[in-house]
């Protein structure tokens, strides 16, 4: 083990961090404005909103990561009607490919987190806000959401570290992210230790870092008198629910 | 694509076969490892938890570039000419690490569920410490674990297509090597993706019936 290397490599691969923060940041950013409406309409006891929902989601948690990036950057090509759109300029650049691969199985990733966090929302709390006369999207959006939105954020948070691993997957179509860059360092100087080891302490302070932000948000979050749950459970929900 | 059934077979046989023996050997790992994290002796637990922890933290993809060139090079430096480490080996290996760590965490949540009463009562009857495990936690604690271990097989599934950029011939290679060839890339990752459908699908069933069979009575 060459320590030098490791030491330099580190600094060179962390030129692919502002990428790698990038992709996580906009899929993150784009899966969460799709979930959110997905997770009402999962939610909802209408079987005509929730079956296509339902169907998406399953699609896309049931298949590869990279199956679908393949299918966005190699495949829709094949598709003539596309090839001549102006929707083309963007689905040949492998960024714009990625984005939409991520964002699209992200959002499938927390639409059901949200729909486990909607669904749990106690009845009760619902009745008053219709009692008081609030609207259907008033109670969505001032009762709902909040509460279902800080009992899903254990969840949610493992979601976010997953999509900054997943991003690796970015590599496999020439971008060149942290682990884009440590493969093409590897085939130049061909010392996969240090530079895979160097790749791996930065992905790690990365979901450190985020980790650390999601530990303050919740405690922040739970500082408001919220219902109790039963101590044996709380461990046992949060590993039920881990993806 | 008609050509391609026969290879698309080959790729499906051996998606499942490193998914069962990397699945298998990454529980057994977890439950070790588990057990090594709720140890009484600190270096242990702190040892194991740094494993957790790391692995949990760093791309899929990483580990296994890891372990597949750096296995190469530690095994070509042995030999002192060059030789590629086996696709399907370093498969096994990288998703087992990744496997075990993610079951551990699974392992330790369950067994932290189980009321130390049981325990307590396994030992006033005068059952040895590796009984207690055996016959009152390790059955307890499995059904617990069951629905997390369930989304862990089937991420396990998912995952094992990351080996075919090592150059492991399974179904996303065949696919590859069949869009590549024919042209027809749409078509041929579209069949990829139906052949994992099928397969989480698969996993799916299996574990709600297990759930079913084994369910936690109050739960």
């Amino acid at each position: 083990m060459d320590i030098t290397l490791l030491l330099t490599s580190t600094v060179t691969l962390a030129s692919g961090i502002p990428l790698t923060l990038l992709l996580t940041a906009a899929s993150l950013l784009a899966g969460l404005v799709l979930a959110v409406p997905l997770a009402f309409m999962r939610a909802s006891s209408r079987k005509w909103l929730s079956l296509p929902v339902l169907a998406y989601t399953y699609g896309f948690r049931g298949t590869p990561l990279l199956v679908q990036l393949f299918i966005i950057y190699y495949g829709l090509g094949q598709i003539g009607i596309i090839r001549s759109s102006v929707l083309w300029v963007l689905l040949r650049d492998p960024f714009w490919c990625c984005l939409l691969a991520f964002s699209l199985n992200s959002a499938a990733y927390t639409t059901e987190i949200f729909r486990g966090g909607i669904q749990a929302v106690a009845t009760g709390l619902v009745e008053a806000a219709q009692a008081v006369g609030m609207s259907p999207l008033q109670i969505k959006r001032r009762i709902i959401f909040p509460i279902a939105f800080r009992s899903v954020l254990p969840s949610y948070a493992n979601e976010v570290i997953s999509l900054v691993k997943a991003t690796s997957l970015a590599s496999t179509v020439t971008l060149l992210e942290i682990t884009g860059l440590s493969r093409k360092l590897v085939s130049e100087t061909f010392a996969p230790y240090e530079i895979f080891i160097a790749a791996g302490v930065l992905y790690l302070g990365l979901t450190f870092l985020l980790t650390g932000f999601f530990h303050a948000l919740e405690g922040r979050l739970n500082a408001a008198p919220r219902a109790k749950t039963p101590l044996g459970r709380v461990a046992l929900q949060q590993v039920a629910h881990e993806q | 694509m008609d050509g391609f059934m026969l290879q698309f077979v080959n790729g499906l046989k051996t998606t499942v076969l490193l998914a069962l023996v990397s699945g298998a050997l990454g529980m057994a790992l977890g439950l070790l490892a588990a057990a090594g994290r709720l140890s009484r002796w600190r270096a242990v637990s702190v040892m194991v938890g740094f494993y957790t922890t790391i692995i949990r933290g760093v791309p899929e993809l990483i580990i296994i570039l890891l372990i597949y060139f750096g296995g190469t090079v530690a095994i070509s430096a042995f030999f002192g000419r060059y030789v590629e480490v086996n696709a399907f080996l370093a498969g096994v290996v990288s998703l087992t690490v990744v496997f075990g760590a993610y079951t551990a965490e699974i392992f330790r949540g369950a067994v932290l569920s189980i009321p130390t009463g049981q325990i307590e009562a396994a030992r006033s009857l005068g059952l040895h410490p590796w009984q207690a495990w055996l016959l009152v936690i390790l059955p307890q604690m499995l059904r617990i674990a069951l629905p997390a271990l369930a989304n862990q097989w089937i991420s396990l599934v998912k995952e094992t297509s990351l080996i075919s950029i090592v150059g492991l011939t399974d179904i996303m290679r065949v696919a590859a090597i069949g869009a590549g060839s024919l042209r027809a890339p749409l078509t041929f990752y579209l069949a990829a993706s139906a052949l994992y459908l099928a397969l989480t699908s698969l996993a799916l069933v299996i574990f709600n019936l297990l759930e079913r069979r084994f369910a936690v009575p109050g739960r």
